[in-house]
């Protein structure tokens, strides 16, 4: 039985290879797909998963991390003062625009934090240091977008909303999920950049370090209690908040979900289509070996053998070209993410989706009328 | 042997077996009334013109197609009111068949075509291998065993499928046309060995054809026309001789290794 499976699939390498073509096609189809939304979705949360802050606090109502609405420093200190706060930090985050040395513009989103402090820092730091950010134009941008933003070395200078700017910093792998690229640089700096006419007693967002051994959420509800007008949210809860937002409430990560869906519906029927031709190549055979006296069992164990080695085949392929797709990605502008969760995820995936493209073929096979074999 | 018969012992007793297709105006009547006895030890030749209803009653014979009435008995077991689920077993335990278009699986050598059968039958590994070998060297391939159908001639490919038939040891075996397709000297061969197998091992062998060479090989020949049997002929000793394929080398291999048969 064993052997007639994987002969059946082996012995001819031209049908095997139009099988295994279509599965690791419908494979790599979803992994891409899926792993773009997934790359997309953490995107949209990057900032806020890399703060190493316990709690987020914004202005009350605004759910989600985007330019946040400001509110006075005095927050702050109430925050500082309040039980089980170990440590808060201002943040900002707001539009501005990006003179390039040729003198091309661009939209950044600057990011305005304090250095040292470890919280809502720049992260990957590959080049530079992030204490120049306190220096009065340092700012850190991602490697990724050097052409961009029209800069390619330590030391460039560029203007951010008749700022003066120096590049004195590269990370990788920052992203942003607009076509705006994230610009981090002090709070003070950010203040200068996006809102000159702002006193410095404004701010967007307030980051906590909770005190060791309390739990976020009981400082949450200290604060609450105790700081008026704000809502607070641990960072798990307004990192979901955040993706929730762009995926869903934007329409564009709905359109990044419905192509993930779109490419599972096609892989499934790219798949489901190889199978069932696969399986009917063979048909004669399997009326013989019905009229020979096999049982439905004995040919389900057949078929669905044959779908685990087409899964488990097409599966390795598919990794292979989805590993590299992936470190490709991480080169462009578009995220694919493949965590190990999803790579062992798509093997169940693949296995099921053949054994299920297989049991149609079972059932086209269980019910053969084993007098065929009679017919020439 | 698992279901050892003796010779002359009636191994299918058929009555009143019918089979009709469709319903209202597209009913065809395949098969009418036929009443028959098949003994062991006899090779059995199912003749008439195309559409009279041979393929459709060795289907029947086989239990791979059951009658729409009539009784069926296979070595005393009445098998038309068995259900659906029973019958597979009844094809491994008592039938062998032989195909006229070889049925053999294309991506399995000669060894393992015949293993697979075994292997229906929950014979496998080592025993499997060397029944199948076994088996191979009965129908004259002692060489062949590792080869692919492919690889083989249409006289080859068809003892490997009758080798095939023989791995549950049936006490029947049906044949449908399997010289048909095949030159006159793998068509001796062939309808040779299947009559050894019904003259020396009591099995009862039941062919299909249209093929006039294999007449005289005939211990019965059964006539049937518009799905009746019509009529029954034992074949005379002249035309036995008459008509037969011409001699050949295989023929010659089979006259020496089993004398006095042919």
């Amino acid at each position: 039985m064993a052997l007639l499976a994987r002969r059946n699939l082996f012995h001819d390498r031209i049908r095997f290879a139009v099988t295994l073509t279509g599965i690791v096609f419908a494979l790599v189809l979803i992994i891409v797909q899926f792993g773009l939304f997934l790359g997309f979705t953490t995107t949209t949360s990057n900032n806020i998963d890399h703060s190493h802050a316990d709690l987020w606090i914004v202005f009350h109502g605004v759910g989600y991390f985007d330019t946040g609405r400001m509110f006075s420093e005095r927050k702050f200190y109430e925050v500082l003062a309040t039980p089980g706060v170990q440590h808060a930090e201002k943040y900002i985050q707001n539009f501005a625009n990006w003179k390039k040395p040729d003198g091309g513009m661009e939209n950044i989103q600057v990011i305005g934090f304090h250095p040292g402090s470890g919280l809502g820092e720049p992260w990957n730091l590959v080049q530079g240091d992030v204490m120049d950010v306190k220096q009065e134009d340092g700012v850190v941008v991602d490697e990724l977008y050097k052409e961009k933003l029209g800069v390619s070395k330590l030391g460039d200078r560029v203007e951010i909303g008749d700022h003066r700017a120096r590049i004195v910093g590269f990370t990788r792998g920052i992203r942003s999920f607009t076509t705006s690229p994230f610009v981090y640089t002090s709070f003070k700096n950010s203040l200068d950049y996006t809102r000159p006419e702002a006193r410095e007693d404004q701010l967007a967002y307030i980051l906590v370090k909770t005190e060791p051994g309390v739990s976020p959420e009981k400082v949450k509800s200290n604060l609450i209690a105790r700081v008026a007008d704000v809502d607070v949210y641990t960072r798990d809860e307004f990192s979901r908040r955040t993706q929730f937002y762009w995926m869903f409430t934007t329409g564009a990560g709905l359109a990044v979900l419905t192509a993930a869906l779109m490419g599972l519906i096609v892989g499934i029927a790219v798949v489901a289509q190889t199978i069932y031709a696969a399986t009917m190549d063979h048909i004669r055979e399997y009326g013989t070996l019905k009229a020979m006296g096999a049982t439905n069992g004995y040919l389900y164990r057949v078929l669905i053998e044959q779908a685990v080695w087409s899964a488990v085949l097409g599966y390795a392929l598919a990794m292979v070209i989805a590993h590299f797709l992936v470190q490709a990605s991480e080169k462009g502008g578009a995220l694919i993410l493949m965590p190990a969760s999803m790579a062992v995820g798509m093997l169940f995936l693949a296995v099921a989706m053949c054994i299920t493209a297989a049991m149609v073929s079972i059932n086209k096979v269980t019910r053969l009328d084993p007098a065929m074999v009679f017919r020439g | 042997m698992a279901n050892a018969v003796s010779f002359a012992q009636t191994v299918i007793r058929a009555q009143g077996l019918s089979k009709v297709y469709g319903a209202g105006t597209t009913e065809l009547r395949a098969l009418s009334d036929v009443d028959l006895e098949i003994r062991s030890g006899q090779l059995t030749l199912l003749m008439g013109p195309s559409g009279s209803g041979k393929t459709t009653l060795l289907s029947i014979l086989g239990c791979i197609l059951r009658a729409s009435s009539g009784n069926l008995e296979l070595l005393g077991e009445d098998v038309t009111a068995l259900p659906e689920n029973a019958l597979p077993r009844l094809r491994r335990e008592l039938i062998g068949f032989v195909f006229q278009g070889f049925n053999l699986f294309p991506a399995l050598t000669a060894a393992e075509n015949v293993a697979l059968a075994l292997d229906l039958r929950g014979i496998r590994g080592k025993d499997a291998s060397r029944r199948a070998g076994e088996l191979l060297v009965e129908v004259g391939l002692k060489d062949r065993m590792h080869a692919f159908p492919a690889d083989l001639s249409g006289g080859q490919k068809q003892r490997v499928a009758i080798a095939r038939a023989l791995a549950g040891d049936p006490p029947i075996l049906l044949a449908d046309e399997p010289t048909a397709a095949l030159d006159s000297t793998s068509g001796r061969t062939v309808i040779e060995l299947l009559l050894r197998l019904a003259h020396q091992h009591a099995r009862a062998v039941v062919m299909v054809t249209h093929d006039p060479r294999v007449l005289s090989y005939g211990d019965r020949i059964l006539h049937l026309e518009d799905g009746r049997l019509v009529r029954e002929e034992l074949p005379r000793k002249e035309l036995r001789l008459s008509t037969r394929f011409p001699e050949s080398a295989v023929a010659t291999h089979f006259s020496e290794t089993f004398p006095g048969e042919f």
